[in-house]
């Protein structure tokens, strides 16, 4: 089949439209929305950013890393420490108080933009501690030291009560991300790893996630190039945390906020979106996000019928965990494969529509 | 720390250890023959415990119940072999990797939504002896009117039955692997499964029975695990199950007696750290984890295991 391709000047131009167009309809929203769904959408954008970062670890490296959640936590401890106020820092800390360099006024009240950059920075520096040992591993140990980490991670805030307030966790976070911070953090995300994805560096990790052996021989230095990859997924992941800590307003070390359940919630986005596609990640976390919303009516009490069902409490992860594994066997390249939603494939999925359309008619 | 005290860590780390290596060895089995980390094998375990609670809650007697809870956790495991992982034998190993987790949080929310979320206590289900202590040494002091024993070495009589279980659970392990048929198949799937096909041997019944087998010493584990800490909930299958993993890839994954001494091991090092660093005992889980860092880093194959070279 003959493939027209667009040139550079008229995709930079759909583009743009396109984030004005998108714009244009989140200011909208906003506007006329209730805040319930104008806090979905931004969670969806939320969701997007871990999804893209771990998809580049995951499906374009090929390692299957189990950690983003424990980065994740970092960048959301981190930036919301930098976030709260003195007075609102002391009222949490109500057990042990403030421990020292964070009860000084240069470590409080950070603007949002530069503590997400810190949690994220932090998040990465994590990455690269962890990243050095067990890069050297195969596939499967590196899930599980990750594994291991992210549960470190989250055992050392459950213990350390002078920074992160041990199990009482953080309460009055800055409510701060909105549809903006969150979508436009998404943009920035897509616009790194995308061009990342596209540049020499991302094939080489294409060809290393396809044999290592055979990317070796060819004299790609395997180890940089993932812990590189792992590094920037690792930052995205502790953006998402800091934006996450600051729509949850409240942050705590239980594993459903930002332990293994986290982890696996962003490993479902990604399965359904297609592994190793990023369109496919923003789309798949989408999915999730009204999916698990949708969800919430097995939960609740339901009459049918005149017969009234108890909601029961679980169901949710049951259907979504159980669909998870459905994907996986029977349908493992998800909703987009390992293509991505470009404007050239656009274009000629549309041609071939109307060309079809032409022949059938 | 006095020799009565380190007796005390001692046996409690060595019956920890006794736990941890019967699961492993669960892991360590599938890992051989299918080169997939079962994360599921955690859940099973806390599936066991929960069949055995219900049988024995339900009228059996103690030793029905427990071979119920034995045999249900065995069918459980062939069934999620040929529900999750048969289909993908063929896929790529991280896809049957990712299918184990995703079977973990839906074994998981299934103990939710059937069981309940809420602890159910083991206290009364297991006969009384169980729970009868040896005292051995120490000596009686006179407080308040009362002689209480201070410095001695404490025993259970469940820790006692953990040991004695777990010998002879392993000793019909051993038989099952090196005097049966059957064994000899698994032993030999390990090491080549296309040859064992091309032998005649129906592979995927044995990996069903190798994942029946390994299931069933979980549950095992998980019934032991109930005597010692008598509690039950959905989620207590994760922490232990991880680091029952862990244990095996210290061995050397693959290797069954690597996982029954990494298993020991790490009971006993974590118990004596925590005994002699209480003021760390809330990072007792994360020790296990850097234990496993430290491991991979100095020796990738295990303390047992033999470094495998891939030929291209």
């Amino acid at each position: 089949m003959d493939k027209k391709t667009l040139n550079n000047k008229t995709q930079i131009i759909l583009t743009v439209f396109l984030i004005l167009l998108v714009s244009v309809l989140f200011w909208s929203a906003e506007k006329n929305l209730n805040s319930y769904l104008v806090r979905l959408i931004s969670l969806v954008g939320l969701f997007g950013i871990l999804a893209t970062s771990l998809t580049l670890v995951n499906g374009v490296s090929g390692m299957l890393s189990l950690g983003h959640a424990g980065f994740m936590a970092i960048g959301a401890y981190t930036s919301a420490l930098l976030t709260m106020s003195l007075p609102q820092k002391e009222a949490s800390f109500i057990l042990t108080g403030v421990g020292f360099p964070l009860n000084t006024d240069l470590l409080s009240n950070v603007p949002f933009f530069w503590a997400t950059i810190i949690g994220g920075i932090v998040a990465a520096i994590f990455a690269f501690i962890v990243g050095w040992p067990s890069m050297r591993l195969a596939g499967d140990y590196l899930a599980i030291t990750t594994l291991g980490f992210a549960e470190i991670i989250r055992i050392i805030i459950l213990n350390w009560n002078k920074v992160t307030n041990g199990a009482l966790g953080l309460k009055g976070i800055p409510s701060y991300t909105t549809i903006w911070w969150s979508w436009g953090w998404l943009l920035i995300t897509l616009l790194v790893i995308g061009s990342f994805a596209k540049s020499s560096f991302g094939r080489a990790l294409r060809a290393i996630r396809d044999d290592p052996i055979a990317a070796k021989s060819m004299g790609i230095n395997v180890f940089k190039h993932q812990l590189l990859s792992f590094v920037i997924g690792a930052f995205f992941a502790g953006v998402a945390g800091s934006l996450y800590a600051h729509w949850l307003t409240s942050i705590d070390p239980k594993p459903t906020t930002l332990g293994v359940m986290m982890t696996f919630n962003i490993l479902i986005m990604i399965v359904i979106g297609g592994l190793g596609s990023l369109s496919g990640a923003v789309i798949g976390a989408g999915l999730f996000a009204v999916m698990s919303e949708f969800l919430r009516f097995v939960e609740s009490d339901i009459s049918l019928f005149g017969l009234e069902i108890a909601g029961i409490s679980g169901m949710r992860m049951l259907v979504l965990s159980g669909l998870f594994i459905v994907v996986m066997i029977f349908w493992q390249h998800g909703i987009m494969g390992r293509k991505e939603l470009t404007w050239n494939n656009t274009y000629n999925f549309l041609r071939k529509l109307t060309k079809g359309g032409n022949k059938n008619g | 720390m006095n020799i009565q005290i380190f007796f005390q860590h001692f046996i409690n780390g060595l019956s920890l250890g006794a736990l941890y290596a019967l699961i492993a060895v669960g892991y360590t089995m599938v890992y051989g023959i299918l080169k997939l980390i079962n994360f599921a094998h955690g859940e099973i375990f806390m599936m066991g415990i929960f069949f055995t609670y219900f049988a024995i809650s339900s009228g059996m007697p103690w030793w029905l119940g427990m071979a119920a809870g034995i045999a249900g956790a065995a069918l459980l495991g062939m069934l999620i072999d040929k529900i999750a992982y048969k289909p993908l034998r063929n896929a790529p190993r991280i896809s049957a990797l990712i299918t184990a987790i995703g079977m973990s949080i839906f074994l998981q929310s299934l103990a939710i939504v059937i069981f309940g979320g809420i602890p159910k206590s083991f206290r009364g289900v297991y006969p009384e002896f169980f729970n009868k202590i040896f005292i051995f040494g120490g000596e009686v002091v006179e407080k308040r009117g009362r002689e209480i024993v201070i410095n001695a070495t404490r025993v259970p009589n469940i820790t006692i039955i953990t040991f004695v279980v777990t010998l002879i659970t392993f000793l019909v392990l051993w038989l099952i692997l090196f005097k049966t048929k059957t064994g000899m198949a698994m032993r030999a799937i390990a090491m080549d499964t296309k040859a064992v096909a091309l032998m005649g041997i129906n592979v995927n019944q044995v990996i069903g029975l190798t994942f029946a087998l390994g299931s069933a010493l979980a549950a095992v584990g998980g019934i032991l695990w109930a005597g010692k800490y008598p509690q039950v909930w959905p989620m207590m299958g994760f922490i232990p199950g991880l680091k029952a993993f862990v244990a095996a890839v210290i061995g050397g994954i693959g290797s069954v007696s690597g996982a029954i001494v990494g298993g020991v091991l790490l009971g006993l090092i974590e118990i004596v750290s925590v005994g002699l660093f209480p003021q760390f005992a809330g990072y007792r889980d994360a020790l296990a984890f850097v234990l496993l860092i430290v491991i991979l880093s100095f020796r990738p194959a295990g303390l047992m295991g033999k470094k495998e070279i891939v030929k291209v």
